[in-house]
């Protein structure tokens, strides 16, 4: 009935950004595991999810951003996200994400925090 | 006692397929708009009625595999609130057991999920659960919140 979740990396000095458009449910999820993975596999400790193109999200999608905020919890990295809907937002909070990583507003305040 | 009538009524019956839970989302969304909610608590609304069916898709065992839902406009003249009812005919379930999920122990956990319920009552105003053996019904409502009315 969807398409599939569209990402985008941008690799920069020391970060990366996940860009995503389409709906995180679990396939979207998974999309996203393996390009954040694959980001620690080629050394990128600090990774940024921009989800400006994604409207709506389920609790199986954020299960999987879960299980990555777990894996950036054992090698000391840092994940972040940005230009959240208000409602995922507050689902984010909802659920105590905010706890082990930071939301920020735009893209420039994540990267401000996040830059080594 | 005067029988109260719901300005508008809405089913849909969904099958327990992939991705179903969007076609519940986008009648909820259209419900929403025409009870008059500002655009957040619309999506509030969508993604309560998302949970509410991957809760059922997921863990009912409904043997006809669908999902009955009823969108009910309440208001007094105007439009002042909405009502979902997400029913399955599943095994039921024992709300009181539902383990309420905590970041702090999930984050170490192999189970992370479990988290509609709690996402459900965050995001609407009122939720009541309804479960036996004939299945669960999920009811939440949302009122229209503040401000003025969208046109």
């Amino acid at each position: 009935m969807t398409e599939g979740l569209k990402l985008r990396v941008d690799r920069r000095d020391g970060l990366a950004v996940i860009y995503t458009e389409g709906y995180i449910n679990n396939q979207g999820g998974e999309e996203i595991a393996r390009a954040a993975y694959s980001l620690l596999d080629e050394g990128y400790r600090r990774l940024l999810l921009n989800l400006t193109g994604t409207k709506i999200i389920n609790s199986i999608g954020i299960s999987i951003l879960i299980e990555i905020i777990e894996k950036m919890l054992e090698i000391d990295g840092r994940l972040a996200f940005c230009e959240l809907t208000p409602t995922i937002e507050k689902t984010f909070h909802i659920m105590g994400l905010a706890q082990y990583a930071s939301i920020h507003p735009d893209e420039s305040a994540a990267l401000a925090l996040l830059r080594p | 006692m005067t029988e109260r009538v719901p300005m508008r009524e809405v089913t849909l019956v969904l099958p327990m397929a992939p991705d179903m839970e969007l076609v519940a989302s986008q009648a909820a969304s259209a419900l929403a708009h025409f009870v008059g909610m500002p655009a957040d608590r619309v999506d509030e609304v969508r993604m309560a009625v998302v949970e509410a069916c991957i809760n059922a898709f997921e863990h009912s065992h409904a043997p006809d595999r669908r999902v009955d839902i009823t969108f009910l406009v309440w208001g007094d003249g105007e439009p002042e609130r909405l009502e979902v009812h997400v029913h399955d005919a599943g095994v039921g379930f024992s709300p009181a057991d539902v383990e309420d999920p905590r970041i702090e122990n999930k984050i170490r956990d192999s189970r992370k999920r479990g988290w509609g319920l709690k996402i459900i009552q965050g995001l609407m105003d009122e939720v009541r659960i309804q479960s036996g053996t004939r299945g669960t019904t999920v009811i939440m409502s949302k009122r229209r919140g503040g401000g003025i009315r969208e046109s």
